[in-house]
């Protein structure tokens, strides 16, 4: 019972936030309320028995990300300007509209499999053992490792002084 | 009434439909891109709720979670730092403004 009303809770206030993010003009508010949608999707996380997920999701979207985007609100000075739409308001929010509709369609319609077994608890041996161990996802670490790499030096290279 | 997996797979669907309405209709790219990053969360959510409920001993909804993050943050650093070349040349980072590219 304590997981629904954990689940409702996390879900009315995660979509506020997101709404927040995309209608309010002013900018650094709409960071603050991305931060509060990150906590949110955090606390889903939690109701999914997700537990290492969950404390990645703070490490890195609460604590780095948001950190970064509120750095380049300030390094652009688009405080005081706020963040108007454009002109396609109505088409966008129609083609939002039909992409929700259709979406939810397939999703209610579709007869799925559950499973009526326990989750795994604590996750994070199995997920180490899932990455790293025996015909596990060791190659796509590799690869996470030299893109990141990759994406460091682009970034430097891009923001660098002539 | 339970919460079953079609409960957060339309939690899903309505986090991905404002980000895309964010992301088609603001001007400003640094709210373009806090758009894209609820939709990658929207994805994300998803697919723990796939693993969770449809192969809850596998986790390998929640291994390509993991990759997702990896993927948002190398975006979000090279993004922001695509956005801040554009603001030191062109004094603005209005996506309707930076045109030089536009047939």
């Amino acid at each position: 019972m304590g997981l629904e009303i954990a689940f409702w809770i996390l879900a009315v206030v995660g979509i506020a936030a997101a709404l927040t993010v995309v209608l309010l003009r002013d900018i650094f508010r709409a960071a603050l309320s991305l931060v509060l949608c990150f906590l949110m999707v955090a606390g889903i996380y939690v109701t999914l028995s997700a537990d290492f997920l969950a404390a990645a999701q703070v490490l890195i979207y609460v604590g780095a990300i948001s950190v970064l985007i509120i750095l380049a609100i300030m390094l652009t000075r688009e405080v005081q300007q706020g963040s108007p739409s454009n002109k396609l308001r109505i088409p966008a929010f129609i083609v939002a509209i039909l992409f929700l509709g259709v979406v939810s369609f397939a999703m209610v319609k579709t007869p799925w499999q559950v499973s009526t077994a326990l989750p795994v608890e604590p996750t994070t041996a199995a997920l180490a053992a899932k990455l790293f161990g025996e015909n596990g996802f060791i190659l796509p670490v590799e690869i996470a490792a030299v893109l990141l790499l990759a994406a460091i030096l682009g970034a430097i290279t891009l923001v660098r002084e002539k | 009434m339970s919460v079953g997996l079609e409960h957060y797979l339309i939690l899903s669907a309505i986090l991905f439909s404002i980000g895309l309405y964010g992301a088609l209709v603001k001007r400003s790219a640094i709210v373009i891109l806090m758009s894209i990053e609820i939709m990658l969360a929207a994805v994300s959510i998803a697919m723990v709720a796939f693993s969770r409920y449809i192969v809850p001993s596998l986790l390998t909804g929640q291994v390509f979670v993991i990759f997702i993050m990896v993927a948002a943050a190398a975006e979000v650093a090279v993004g922001l730092a695509i956005i801040i070349a554009i603001y030191r040349s062109r004094e603005t980072i209005d996506s309707t403004d930076v045109n030089l590219m536009k047939w």
